[in-house]
């Protein structure tokens, strides 16, 4: 343990020095805080605290920014090692390759818990000091900044499948971004042209709930809608969905991660230095 | 007592290139062992496939009793990669702390393996600040780390200046003595020649010559070169008397033989008394029997 935290902590510094933490950190804190602004206008009575309603947009927010942040972040960890010539050294230490990507996963995700916990954190004092009875929403809030980390593991663990993948840093960058379009960005439309086209029929009741679960992002939004009851304040695809019940989508974000580590860990296993 | 690093016939193929051909090592403990070859010869293969960062493809390799790259060798030996390099972003001190932590060490005695490779001035400054010679350093410091059994040491002097390197050298006498086993490669013979046990001379893959200096130097029965100056005026009559001596432009005779014929040639050379003003006599050098194994190939 202590050998993994040895990579951890070098490797939480070098981000403290890139300023990742600080260009994360500041990115959620800086999007949160506009999304809290413009949902802070009366809406008319949707029946939830602001609290709940700050915790739905933050959650559309981050669907789309916490894979972003884990990806640029992980794509450079093991092609960034071998591009420098640095990884058949570490190779040559008493540590397992698995313990290596554990160190640098445990240094990630604090980052991205410092980044979402302050950005999430800023935007709910905004609604609890708007609101006095938002504290209702507590709960939400602390569901979607533990999900939210774990959305980012499962990325995590996909980008350093992509960066043991390519070996090259370049290489890594271009397919990270690939896989947030597709996995984040299109395959949303996709689905959104699938309920059009079928027009509400057995394709959409039967096939949908399944496709919304396989993928973690969407995953993700749903367990936080669902577990918010704020469905109704998103609405679009996640309306048509309301009815996966929450554990699914629970065991879903859980599996992730997961998934993402192996994956991980079998391309690792696969680059001689 | 057992060997700390056995390898037999080890063959290593790249696609078409063969890059080691049924290499057999020995090394004991508290042997310092120099390789030697030249550009492509195989050096740093060898030493990836002792770690055990790339596999080979026939032969067999033990180091310390164990398959290289398994976690019991990898915790005995230490390894400085040709090109050594590190995050240019954390400083020397927080590097070897990692590192020292990573072989369950303390990583309090940062500072002091730091100073004995003479960073102690630099060990709070970014690695990425550091001169060649500097980042060498914090890879040899690294290698000090625990009490490996084995070193090896691609090109370790590469980027050190001539106090470093003497002071390099003296350091690995000391872990030689307390019993580590010591592989290392160089392009540098001079200084291999004072300050290894053994020679190995790797040619195109295959190992061409094993054994100390001196062995190697019988076996390649290199000639001895001589030249002499003659008396003024005795041009002409050391040239009747040493026929298969050629005169050079300066005024020098010069002429070559066995390690046999040297003494006999000798004292004819003394014989001819106040004719010859002055001779020397020029041994083999390192570069001689370097050239001579490793060129016997063709190459
Ligand atoms: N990853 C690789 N892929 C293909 N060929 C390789 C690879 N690594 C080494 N080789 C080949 O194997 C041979 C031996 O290379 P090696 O690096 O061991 O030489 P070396 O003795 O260390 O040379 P130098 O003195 O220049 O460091 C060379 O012909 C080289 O081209
Ligand atoms: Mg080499």
């Amino acid at each position: 343990m202590s050998r993994i935290l040895a990579i951890a902590g070098a490797e939480f510094r070098i981000a403290l020095r890139n300023r990742w933490v600080a260009i994360a950190t500041l990115m959620m804190v800086l999007f949160a805080l506009v999304l809290a602004a413009a949902g802070a206008a009366p809406t008319g009575d949707i029946g939830a605290d602001r609290l709940s309603v700050t915790v739905a947009s933050l959650t559309s927010l981050s669907v789309y920014l916490v894979p972003l942040l884990a990806l640029l972040m992980s794509f450079d960890a093991l092609a960034g090692e071998v591009e420098r010539g640095t990884l058949p050294l570490l190779l040559t230490y008493p540590i397992s390759r698995l313990q290596i990507l554990l160190g640098k996963l445990i240094a990630h995700l604090a980052i991205l818990a410092l980044a979402c916990g302050l950005g999430y954190g800023a935007a709910a004092g905004l609604a609890l000091w708007s609101d006095p009875g938002a504290l209702a929403g507590l709960a939400s809030l602390w569901r979607l900044v533990w999900s939210s980390v774990v959305l980012g593991a499962t990325f995590l663990g996909a980008g350093y499948a992509l960066s043991a993948l390519s070996r090259r840093p370049s290489g890594a960058a271009g397919l990270a971004i690939g896989l947030w379009l597709g996995v984040v960005v299109l395959y949303d439309l996709a689905l959104l042209a699938l309920i059009v086209s079928d027009g509400g029929g057995a394709l959409t009741t039967r096939a949908l709930p399944v496709a919304l679960l396989a993928n973690p992002a969407d995953a993700f939004r749903l367990f936080n809608l669902a577990a918010a009851e704020a469905v109704a304040a998103a609405g679009g695809i996640n309306s048509a969905a309301g009815a996966i019940p929450l554990w699914q989508s629970a065991a879903s974000i859980l599996l992730w991660p997961l998934a993402g580590i192996l994956l991980a860990w079998a391309a690792f296993r696969k680059v001689t230095p | 007592m057992t060997s700390t690093l056995k390898i037999s016939a080890l063959t290593k193929r790249f696609g078409p290139v063969e890059a080691l051909r049924e290499v057999s090592l020995d090394l004991a403990p508290g042997m310092r062992a120099a390789l030697l070859g030249h550009n492509g010869a195989g050096k740093s293969t060898m030493m990836k496939i002792i770690l055990g960062l790339i596999p080979f493809d026939a032969g067999g390799v033990q180091v310390c009793g164990a398959a290289p790259g398994s976690p019991q060798a990898r915790a005995r030996v230490a390894y400085l990669p040709e090109n050594v390099a590190f995050h240019p972003a954390l400083t020397g001190e927080e590097q070897i702390r990692q590192y020292l932590s990573l072989r369950g060490e303390n990583p309090r005695q940062a500072p002091d393996l730091l100073a004995r490779v003479g960073l102690a001035d630099a060990r709070a400054r970014r690695i990425g600040t550091y001169s060649k010679g500097m980042r060498q350093r914090v890879g040899l410091a690294q290698t000090l780390i625990g009490r490996p059994q084995l070193l090896v040491l691609d090109e370790p002097t590469s980027g050190l200046d001539p106090v470093s390197r003497r002071d390099f050298y003296e350091l690995l006498d000391g872990l030689a003595a307390d019993g580590a086993s010591i592989l290392l490669s160089s392009h540098v013979l001079t200084e291999v020649e004072a300050r290894t046990d053994r020679i190995l001379i790797l040619s195109g893959g295959r190992l061409v010559a094993e054994g100390t200096l001196p062995d190697l130097r019988a076996r390649a029965a290199l000639p001895v070169a001589l030249t002499i100056r003659p008396a003024a005026g005795a041009d002409a009559a050391l040239a009747t008397a040493l026929p298969q001596a050629a005169r050079g432009p300066d005024g020098l005779l010069r002429l070559t033989c066995t390690q046999d014929e040297k003494l006999p040639l000798l004292a004819r050379i003394t014989a001819l008394g106040g004719q010859v003003a002055d001779l020397d006599v020029i041994p083999p050098s390192l570069e001689d029997i370097y050239s001579h194994f490793s060129k016997r190939d063709g190459q």
